[in-house]
């Protein structure tokens, strides 16, 4: 399974890559949406992407629209990881596609769980 | 403000540990056993700095199991206080949204009447998760008669659960972002519960080892995560008193790594997908 991690601070990209690592992703980091779109387009398509909101050059929302608008990408799910915690942004990145969503600061477990609700790391029956 | 240092001193005397562990037990039937030092140290911390203790072994000598008093009070939350999450567990909640829920909604059609009951249910996300899932999946509940309990032993975290008040980084432990973005506001750093869904919940302190205040006869019981706490004895009695608080045909959930029952009659186990559950016989 492949992650991949989206975000502007390398420290923030640093943290993410290590929690899904013990979860058994192979990981690959983009530090904006454009980065994330390049790698896609060069077939390292991730099983899930985590994503800021906030980011230069391409944002974490369009970068979203921009997923969701390729058929060819439907399999790759969305987790929003920002410090954008209104409620009209929540559901603003859900409409856009996003399936989940994490608020900055975050617990380990937080990205575990949201993983769990993917299907995508197995839980203790 | 406390002269307390912040870090009390590390106390490791087995006897103070004993002690302790057997205020609790006494108090809640909890087994507290002396060989996890760390464990009173992390979790007494916080009640060594409010009473201005020097450490563990004033606290042991104060207290006295025949004098309630509000500093027992605070060792026994301390102590049996568990850490919850939303949705804790994803499996138990997919077996009542596809088999158990479906079945009774069929089941109850009658009385239009569903009692649910989350026993040890901490700072409420269980039973709020439930009522959640009931109103987003089962909106035919929408005209029923359903009441979901939640109990703890703990005073503070039923206050907690009553508020309906939770931070980011709790709303980030398992909460799917659907039911986020239906079911919470935002009211500054805090996110709230619906009154959607608030309604739905009623939170009662109950000791499972004391009489239970309830006359209401569940439907289902979700008790997860506690009953690993007490020994076998104490166990099969609670066990049995939820079989007679359910009625005939009604589930009793338990933690996956205590799907052993024992010796309590009345019960049948019944499998939905990954999740073991016991489900009361009609007679």
């Amino acid at each position: 399974m492949l992650a991949m991690v989206i975000d502007d601070s390398r420290a923030m990209r640093s943290i993410l890559r290590r929690i899904v690592t013990e979860l058994g992703f192979d990981c690959v980091e983009a530090a904006n949406g454009q980065e994330a779109l390049d790698i896609m387009n060069g077939g390292s398509l991730p099983d899930v992407a985590l994503v800021d909101w906030n980011m230069p050059v391409l944002d974490g929302l369009s970068y979203v629209s921009a997923v969701r608008g390729n058929r060819e990408w439907r399999d790759v799910s969305l987790m929003m990881v920002t410090t954008e915690g209104e409620h009209a942004q929540v559901v603003r990145a859900l409409a856009a596609g996003a399936h989940e969503y994490v608020i900055k600061p975050f617990t380990p477990d937080a990205i575990q769980e949201k993983l769990q609700i993917l299907g995508l790391v197995g839980v203790e029956a | 403000m406390s002269t307390a240092s912040l870090t009390p001193p590390v106390d490791t005397s087995i006897d103070t540990l004993r002690r302790i562990g057997t205020y609790v037990e006494n108090r809640s039937a909890i087994l507290c056993p002396p060989d996890k030092g760390y464990l009173f140290e992390s979790r007494l911390r916080k009640v060594i700095r409010e009473y201005n203790l020097s450490g563990l072994t004033e606290l042991a000598s104060r207290l006295n199991v025949s004098v309630p008093s509000p500093l027992g009070d605070a060792v026994v939350e301390a102590m049996t206080t568990n850490e919850t999450s939303w949705f804790r567990d994803v499996h138990p909640f997919e077996a009542m949204r596809t088999g158990i829920i479906p079945e009774m909604v069929q089941a109850k059609q009658p009385t239009r009447k569903l009692s649910v009951w989350s026993a040890a249910c901490s700072t409420g996300q269980e039973p709020y998760s439930l009522a959640m899932m009931l109103d987003l999946h089962f909106p035919q509940l929408h005209s029923w008669d359903v009441s979901i309990w939640g109990t703890d032993l703990s005073d503070e975290v039923l206050a907690h659960g009553r508020s309906g008040r939770y931070s980011a980084l709790e709303v980030n432990r398992g909460l799917p972002a659907q039911y986020l973005a239906r079911y919470m506001s935002r009211e500054g750093t805090s996110y709230v519960v619906s009154e959607t869904v608030k309604r739905r919940v009623h939170f009662e302190k109950l000791n499972l080892i004391a009489p239970w205040p309830m006359r209401t006869r569940f439907d289902l019981i979700m008790c997860r995560n506690v009953l690993i706490y007490f020994d076998a004895d104490v166990r099969a009695g609670i066990v049995r008193k939820m079989r007679d608080t359910l009625n005939p045909g009604g589930y009793l959930i338990l933690g996956s790594s205590e799907i052993s029952l024992g010796n309590v009659e009345g019960f049948t186990r019944a499998v939905f997908g990954r999740t073991t559950v016991y489900r009361k016989d009609q007679r």
